[in-house]
């Protein structure tokens, strides 16, 4: 079988599942100025309550792929679409979280979660918000936590925080750019947990965004796989393991033989 | 080896292998005492070495008064300043000249500086030539205002604001360029608008930036007023120096610049009393920086 047919195969297979959230269809992405051409008619669905995650190399387009995503940046072709309406900018019911917490160190926890509903909706809708992230705090095992202010926050809590700011607007999808790769491997491992936790309990749809081929395994329903020049999903990897996932899982042999597909997949080109 | 012999053995083991820790850190004694006493210390050896130098008749006592002389004007002021006398009014008025001066600066400084960060504009044509302003002398457009606006408060005022102003655009403008890259990208994945982003991102980030300025220009403002008097007369502080220094009278020098320091003490301490209050979040406010 060639590449292109088990390319074919398995997004199929993909998006043979529930109904789909987050659509890209043929998304191409050119940097005329610097003559790049970032991503190649990208293909992306992202069913209702899935985890996926994209993985590859530094280059390879990921972060472009998440720059459009997330309304930033507009492709140079294809679409992109979320709840059926095509995405022309930021919108609400995109949620991010990023690399770094990110929060304001001059406004107390419970004021950076309710931040985005401040900005799109004022200070009314925001103080009227605030039982709703409180009862987010209490998810995010922050309870108590609220009127402490970032400085005093270790980075695992305040990324913790960034998760509550992230879900206040009730997003239809949660874009995920490496969120945890900051913290130590130890918190990350329990970071990654908690976040499968809240995940499913707020039966969330979740696109991650990682270096890491066993955090994309141990989190992720599909794992895409993408390489550079030009940036292209070359495969998406479903995984089946069994959920909940837990840290255990990550020594069985299964767990391996994915890591090792994927790796596989990454090596051929990745490092020329 | 049961479990009783094994902490028996322990015992034992520390009585006998582990002395007490003998390596301690080491403080300089100098770092050891108590700050108030270092500054005591430091100000009675500066009053005995200036007292000697006046005793051995190294400096004419025109020039270098004696401590004593020294004290006894400063009680002399004093007693004018609280009694209400003349010099209370020319510190009032000098007072008048740096607040008025500081609001002036601040208004004009900010404002700049906000159109200097902010825009591209501001940036490109602007900042060129605030940055060749700000290199010349300011001391030497005296003149000038004392032309413009007489001999009155106003000409001190315009000084102390001019040479105020570029501290206060300088620090507006670097502040703005503070907030981090990731902040700002939250803040477009908010949708937040321009202003929203200047009001709730980039002022409050810039603000240990701000007040670096107003500090900066606090010292400044002083400077201005008390230049502004030199040269264009008035009844202010300066004036009283203006004075004394040509009736060769060097004690009551000595002491109207110490109780002029007192007024910038004040405003300078005003400052980060307001800055603990606003920036309480920032590493430069625990530091003092």
């Amino acid at each position: 079988m060639s590449a292109a047919a088990v390319l074919a195969e398995s997004l199929e297979r993909a998006a043979a599942q529930s109904r789909p959230v987050y659509q890209l269809r043929r998304v191409d992405k050119v940097y005329t100025a610097r003559n790049v051409h970032a991503l190649d008619s990208v293909d992306l669905t992202l069913e209702h309550g899935s985890f996926s995650a994209v993985i590859g190399s530094s280059g390879c387009g990921k972060s472009t792929l998440l720059k459009i995503m997330s309304g930033l940046e507009p492709p140079t072709k294809g679409s992109v679409m979320l709840q059926g309406r095509p995405v022309t900018g930021p919108r609400r019911d995109i949620g991010m979280m990023f690399q770094q917490a990110t929060l304001l160190p001059w406004k107390t926890a419970l004021q950076n979660i309710v931040l985005p509903i401040a900005i799109r909706d004022g200070k009314a809708a925001a103080k009227a918000k605030e039982r709703e992230a409180l009862e987010l705090l209490e998810l995010v095992g922050l309870k108590g936590f609220e009127h402490v202010f970032p400085g005093e926050l270790s980075g695992g809590m305040a990324q913790r925080a960034s998760i509550c700011r992230m879900l206040i607007t009730e997003p239809a999808v949660l874009l995920l750019d490496e969120p945890f790769s900051a913290l130590d491997e130890l918190t990350r491992e329990f970071m990654n947990m908690e976040l499968q936790r809240i995940c499913a309990s707020r039966d969330a749809t979740a696109f991650l965004v990682t270096h890491s081929i066993q955090e994309a395994v141990i989190l992720s329903d599909v794992v895409y796989v993408m390489k550079p020049r030009p940036g292209r999903i070359v495969e998406a990897v479903t995984i089946d393991l069994p959920r909940p996932r837990t840290l255990d899982m990550m020594t069985t042999p299964e767990f391996a033989s994915i890591v090792r597909r994927i790796r596989g997949r990454l090596d051929v080109e990745a490092f020329l | 080896m049961s479990a009783t012999e094994a902490v028996a053995h322990a015992r034992r083991a520390d009585e006998v292998d582990a002395p007490d820790t003998v390596w301690v850190e080491h403080t300089a004694w100098i770092d050891r005492v108590p700050r108030a006493i270092s500054m005591i210390v430091l100000f009675v050896g500066f009053v005995v070495v200036w007292q000697c130098v006046s005793w051995l008749g190294v400096v004419s006592p025109i020039i270098l008064p004696t401590p004593g002389e020294v004290a006894r004007d400063l009680t002399v002021v004093g007693q004018n300043l609280i009694t209400g006398g003349y010099m209370l009014t020319a510190l009032w008025i000098t007072t008048l000249e740096v607040i008025y001066g500081f609001a002036i600066a601040f208004a004009i400084g900010f404002s700049l500086g906000v159109l200097v960060g902010e825009t591209n504009f501001g940036e490109r044509a602007v900042m060129p030539y605030l940055v060749a302003i700000d290199t010349m002398p300011k001391i030497a457009f005296a003149p000038l205002f004392i032309a413009w606006l007489g001999f009155g408060i106003e000409s001190k005022v315009a000084l102390a604001a001019f040479i105020a102003t570029f501290p206060i655009v300088v620090g507006t403008a670097a502040g703005l360029h503070a907030a981090d890259a990731n902040q700002r990208l939250l803040f477009k994945t908010m949708g937040a608008s321009r202003w929203q982003t200047l009001m709730q991102l980039k002022l409050p980030a810039g603000l240990p930036h701000l007040f670096t300025g107003l500090k900066i220009a606090s010292v400044g403002v002083m400077a201005g007023a008390i230049t502004g008097e030199f040269l264009g007369g008035g009844k202010g502080f300066g004036e009283q120096i203006r004075v004394a220094a040509a009736q060769l009278n060097t004690p009551r020098v000595f002491s109207l610049i110490l109780y002029l320091s007192l007024l910038g003490l004040a405003i300078f301490m005003f400052i980060s009393w307001l800055q603990r209050r606003l920036v309480f979040w920032h590493k430069s406010t625990v530091t003092g920086a």
